[in-house]
């Protein structure tokens, strides 16, 4: 059985994800109308740099904890979605997935505007770091300072998974 | 009382090490714990303004009264994704 959130060293496998999402218990079968999942990859180049590899470090206690907090917040905004989301820790190779999202629901633009918001906030308020590794050095991307309480910030994803 | 710290990322290394017992006032704060640990390891500093941080794996403000045995992290900017 397929965890709807997740954070470890094992491989992305997205089917798992939209699996979880539209064949969990206590559903009626074949309420969902629209599936929209999304993989984030390790992408080759970087700010002009010709990537070689991530690593990526999480506290994982506190990163499950964020994802419930992300899941209970797409609830709220949009009730008939139900979310998985699955992030990877460790080293991880060019164009592998580092993060995989699935969100079903019976219409699809529901589905597409939580998938969105989910990512945005993971970058907001999950507590994981990506250390880069590129031709002539390394250095830790450091995007956004947590803050699960900041509205500011969470209202701005939700404006971004509207647009 | 004596707490546990924790350090992620750029700020583990820095400090070179991921985990470690510190002793506080009754009363400390997680503000005072990071300016104590900015004192032992002025690299710290610039990220006076940047850090999270969390006590007993939620997150918390800085604000926030110490208890014996809490175990508290310090988190860099996220990069998640």
């Amino acid at each position: 059985m397929t965890p709807l959130l997740a954070i470890g060293p094992g491989t992305l496998a997205v089917d798992r994800l939209v699996a979880a999402v539209t064949e969990a218990d206590g559903d009626t079968p074949g309420s969902n109308g629209a599936v929209v999942t999304f993989l984030g990859l390790v992408r080759n180049h970087n700010v002009g740099r010709r990537v070689q590899f991530l690593e990526y470090e999480a506290y994982d206690p506190l990163a499950l904890k964020a994802f419930e907090r992300i899941s209970g917040e797409v609830q709220t905004r949009w009730p008939g979605v139900r979310l998985a989301l699955h992030h990877r820790t460790g080293r991880l190779e060019i164009g592998e997935a580092s993060v995989a999202i699935a969100a079903a629901s019976p219409h699809r633009a529901d589905a597409y505007a939580a998938c969105r918001y989910t990512i945005e906030r993971v970058k907001q308020i999950a507590p994981v770091w990506k250390r880069e590794f590129f031709d002539g050095g390394d250095v830790w991307i450091e995007g956004a300072v947590a803050d699960p309480s900041d509205e500011t910030a969470r209202a701005e994803a939700e404006r971004t998974a509207c647009a | 009382m004596r707490v546990t710290v924790r350090l992620f990322a750029r700020l583990r290394e820095i400090a070179g090490t991921a985990e470690m017992a510190r002793d506080v006032a009754a009363g400390a704060t997680i503000g005072g714990l990071w300016r104590d640990l900015v004192r032992d390891c002025p690299a710290l500093e610039p990220y006076e303004r940047s850090i999270s941080s969390a006590v007993n794996e939620d997150y918390a403000r800085m604000d926030t009264e110490l208890r014996e045995g809490d175990d508290v992290a310090f988190l860099p900017p996220v990069s998640g994704g």
